[in-house]
């Protein structure tokens, strides 16, 4: 029989506001440990938390971009766990109210479109961490993480396989780095997932019992977590076994997952309204100016960078999905002067390959978009050659600045001046008649050898396209 | 007579004349704690050596500049306020060794002011009891009978203030923790609007009804101490943005006018007879001084204990989900895991009326049950504020018994916590309500204490410290009991 997969996700990203969501403690990773802690975040007695405005707005931004309702008034609950991390026994986050509802995304898989729905986007804090270590007994806990923002944005079970899982991760991390709200750094835990997964006969209407999955840690992970689930669900259907509605955990080294709780043992969050914080009010006049500081999202980059640009899908889906590039390339076109297809290459090809080899964000080198399209508009306008681009580029991202001094500096400056090309081509096939002769006599590669010694005495200088065009009118007058 | 009979607003004057020193003060209200507190058991932590080194501090800055009306006297802190550096146990063996590194926000303004901090109190353990019984350190006695008990779960704030061993204390009051033993030991307790006085740094038993307020033997010393701790506060977000008059300077006992409401469900089955008649006898004297008497009918009261308990255990099983040996506080010596870890520690370090009440409270906000329990509970919640609101339509102030009875004797009800509860029915819809109502003296049944509760708007104190003032003319503000 053929079956279909049902996945559904529920994303936790972290927000990247200065502090954290209901303290003043610093909302910052990787420092250490316990020190971006107070009594509020500790869950001391007799604390009280007080919601940092920047965190509504912030979800309120993402539930804009990803076409959702935005509830004006909601309000925060109380999720009742115990865990050492989670030092008040019970997490802030919202339950019957979220921020916003009723969103979706569209997300592109070969070339084609699809439409995922978000079911809501919620805020909550973030819990500590536990350090295992084998140098003692026992687990400590690191609370710096304590009270970090996250919004959950919970998907319909809207996507039929792995393929389209990622795209739709994909999709969602592009936006938040687009609206600037999340680091989206996966090795820091900043994007985490729980990924839920059904099958049934291909055809059928009806959803088949869902396993949520625990501990995926990356969107690769995702992918090799869905297909084993499927695939595991798919096996025990063909043996006649029933699906069990419960949780596992995801081991990606070993690319296998357990159970990890049954649905019996399902655990009662027993949620009630946060008695410590009043109702999340935000006024409609508020949420349309949140909404008017939504950049273009990506999807409609791409769209505009093919209709009205002409960049192939590829060349625009590889330049929308990286936020530098894009903002690089943005400005480049904004800017005019060069054709929009040239700078794409140029950002997918030498910038790309810069960022990718030092890791440097493009803002931090001197190369500024109007440096890039001056770069272009003088190999276009054939004022340098191509390499000479390079060269200049290289001297840019390098603390160079001034182009023309650089040009100047490096003698890059093109002669297409067709009498000083003529003066040299002639003087260069009157030192190599041996070469010429070679020519006329059926050998055509003298002909590189003859337009390089023009190159040569130019010291590279002279427009090759030029030089050759010249030499071959001299062989074959 | 000696210096810890006198009352604060008395001692105010005096230390501003020089007729007294805040160290002499302070020691006489120490020495009168080290005669009484073996018999009473008031105080959790005595502080003498901070108390007497604090009192000599403001006696030397009182020679060079003007101090806050309260500076240099003494007062008694409930052991639920965080007090950083000094012990703060809710009276539970789970914080037994617990020392918060921070003050709660009246702290801030208790010490802002320079008042003299002598000690932590005792009370119910996390606030919860009618009796003080359930501390797990000690039993606190009613200085007015030994053999009584002194009201909970401000116990030990009531018994201190009433014996003399604090001059002043604070108290918190979820369902009527303060009121209740101002009644039974016969001083004067105010339940503050709620949002008026911050909640940080109260350990919090049921956030949505708990309210820090001021506990004395008379009516100008409350309204004294609530104008220190009442304010805006930025890191409660339940705090009120309020102006606040000042209340003592304010005082006016004249009712001439004062339209007091008489609701019938408060004056039915259950109060005693007595009381019922020392409560109306009183506020018979009050219309004789030109208050008008109306009658109310606040029907939803008979479900106000239910929805009370409901609402108030299902916060306190969250709020004391954090007490779980992880990181301060009790820790059970011998444990298998984590689990076992919780489930030891949580059975050992908490008395039964704590587990009660948390079993109860997350029976409520279970699946299944949070509808039928907690949902409809803040249904009846809304009809008391409704039936309130009608009320105050044609009335300023309403008037009942602070409890039902008076002080009854220790280990009474312990048996039977039904009984223990029904004890608060006169002071509960004031916390649903979220409004301020005071407890006067007004005054004894069988040589016991009775309190007369007035109850008002919301940032109506002005009005309730009057009317209560008005009452305590009648009989004259209290003095330290004989113990």
């Amino acid at each position: 029989m053929e079956y279909e997969t049902i996945v559904g996700l529920e994303v936790h990203a972290e927000l990247n506001t200065k502090t954290k969501i209901y303290c003043n403690c610093k909302n910052a990773f990787g420092l250490e440990v316990n020190t971006q802690i107070c009594p509020i975040c500790t869950g001391m007695p007799g604390t009280l938390p007080t919601l940092n405005e920047k965190v509504v707005e912030y979800a309120v931004k993402m539930g804009h971009a990803t076409n959702c309702s935005i509830n004006n008034v909601c309000k925060q609950d109380r999720k009742n766990y115990f865990y050492p991390d989670l030092p008040k026994a019970y997490q802030i986050s919202q339950a019957d109210i979220p921020l916003c509802e009723h969103g979706y995304v569209d997300i592109m898989l070969n070339g084609e479109e699809k439409r995922i729905g978000i079911t809501r986007i919620h805020i909550e804090e973030d819990a500590g961490k536990m350090l295992h270590n084998d140098a003692f007994q026992g687990s400590l806990v690191d609370f710096n993480r304590c009270g970090v923002p996250l919004i959950e944005i919970v998907s319909e079970p809207d996507m039929r396989s792995s393929a389209e899982a990622k795209a739709y991760l994909d999709t969602l991390k592009s936006i938040l780095q687009y609206i600037d709200i999340s680091d989206c750094k996966m090795e820091q835990g900043s994007i985490r997932c729980d990924v839920n997964v059904s099958v049934r006969p291909k055809g059928s209407t009806e959803f088949g019992k869902r396993v949520e999955m625990k501990n995926v840690n990356s969107f690769s992970g995702a992918m090799r977590a869905i297909d084993y689930e499927s695939n595991r669900q798919i096996e025990a259907l063909e043996r006649g076994e029933e699906i069990n509605q419960e949780t596992r955990r995801w081991d990606d080294a070993k690319g296998q997952n357990f159970l990890l709780r049954s649905k019996e043992d399902a655990q009662d969050y027993r949620y009630f309204p946060e008695p410590d914080l009043g109702t999340i009010y935000v006024p409609k006049e508020r949420v349309e100016e949140l909404k008017k500081q939504i950049p273009e999202l990506p999807n409609a980059k791409i769209k505009r960078y093919v209709k009205e640009l002409g960049l192939s899908q590829t060349d625009a889906e590889l330049i929308a999905e990286n936020l530098p590039r894009c903002r690089l390339f943005d400005e480049c076109v904004k800017l005019g002067g060069c054709s929009a297809k040239n700078v794409s290459n140029w950002v997918l090809a030498d910038v790309s390959k810069y960022m990718n080899e030092t890791g440097k964000d493009i803002a931090e080198t001197n190369l500024t978009a109007e440096k890039l399209v001056k770069i272009i508009s003088l190999i276009e306008s054939e004022k340098i050659s191509n390499n000479s681009g390079k060269i200049i580029f290289e001297e840019i991202v390098n603390g160079g600045d001034d182009i023309d001094k650089i040009i100047e500096d490096k003698g890059l400056a093109q002669i297409s001046d067709d009498s000083a090309i003529e003066k040299i081509v002639n003087d260069v096939l009157a030192a190599n008649q041996k070469s010429v002769d070679d020519y006329r006599g059926g050998k055509t590669n003298a002909l590189g050898f003859l337009v390089g010694q023009c190159m040569k005495a130019s010291k590279g200088q002279a427009n090759p396209a030029k030089c050759k065009e010249l030499v071959l009118k001299y062989l074959n007058g | 007579m000696e210096l810890y009979e006198y009352s604060a607003h008395e001692l105010s004057k005096m230390l501003s004349e020089k007729k007294c020193s805040s160290e002499e003060l302070t020691k006489s209200v120490l020495n009168r704690a080290a005669a009484t507190d073996e018999k009473v058991g008031a105080y959790l932590t005595i502080c003498g050596d901070n108390a007497l080194k604090k009192a000599r501090e403001v006696d030397e800055k009182r020679s060079k500049e003007n101090l806050h009306p309260l500076a240099g006297i003494p007062i008694g802190i409930k052991d639920n306020i965080s007090t950083k550096g000094l012990l703060t146990t809710c009276a539970s063996k789970m914080l037994y060794n617990y020392v918060p590194p921070f003050d709660a926000f009246v702290m801030n303004k208790v010490n802002g002011a320079d008042m003299v901090v002598t000690g932590k109190l005792n009370m119910d353990e996390f606030a919860m009891g009618s009796s003080t019984e359930n501390s797990y350190f000690k039993k606190t006695h009613n200085p007015h009978n030994l053999d009584c008990v002194p009201g909970g779960s401000s116990g030990g704030s009531a018994a201190a203030v009433a014996a003399g061993s604090a001059v002043i204390s604070l108290g918190s009051d979820t369902g009527g923790s303060i009121r209740m033993p101002a009644s039974y030991c016969g001083v004067v307790g105010l339940k503050p609007t709620y949002g008026s006085v911050s909640r940080y740094g109260l350990v919090a038993f049921a956030s949505s009804l708990d309210q820090i307020g001021p506990m004395a033997r008379n009516v100008t010393d409350t309204a004294m101490l609530y104008s220190v701790i009442c304010g805006h506060d930025n890191m409660d977000s339940t705090s009120a943005e309020h102006e606040y008059p000042d209340f003592a300077a304010n005082l006016n006992s004249d009712v001439n006018g004062l339209k007091i409401g008489i609701p019938a469900e408060y004056f039915g089955e259950g109060v005693d007879d007595s009381v019922k008649e020392s409560v109306m006898n009183t506020v018979r004297e009050l219309e004789k001084q030109g208050a008008e008497i109306v009658e109310i009918s606040l029907p939803s009261t008979k479900y106000a204990l239910n929805a009370y308990y409901i609402i108030s255990s299902a916060e306190a099983s969250s709020n004391l989900a954090r007490f779980d040996g992880v990181k301060y506080g009790y820790r059970t010596e011998n444990y298998e895991n984590l689990i076992d870890m919780y489930e030891k520690t949580r059975s050992e370090g908490f008395g039964d009326e704590v587990k009660r009440r948390i079993m109860l409270g997350t029976f409520v906000l279970s699946s299944g049950f949070f509808d039928a329990y907690y949902k409809k509970a803040k249904l009846v919640a809304l009809e008391i504020v409704k039936e309130f609101n009608a009320a105050f339509g044609k009335c300023d102030v309403i008037a009942t018994p602070a409890t039902p009875g008076t002080a009854f004797k220790l280990g009474e009800n312990m048996g039977d916590p039904t009984k223990m509860y029904a004890a608060d029915i006169c002071t509960v819809t004031v916390n649903i309500a979220g409004l301020p109502a005071i407890s006067v003296p007004c005054g004894k049944v069988n040589n016991m204490p009775v309190g007369l509760q007035f109850i008002g708007r919301k940032f109506s104190e002005q009005t309730l410290l009057n009317t209560a003032l008005a009452v305590e003319e009648l009989n004259g503000e209290a003095k330290p009991v004989n113990v």
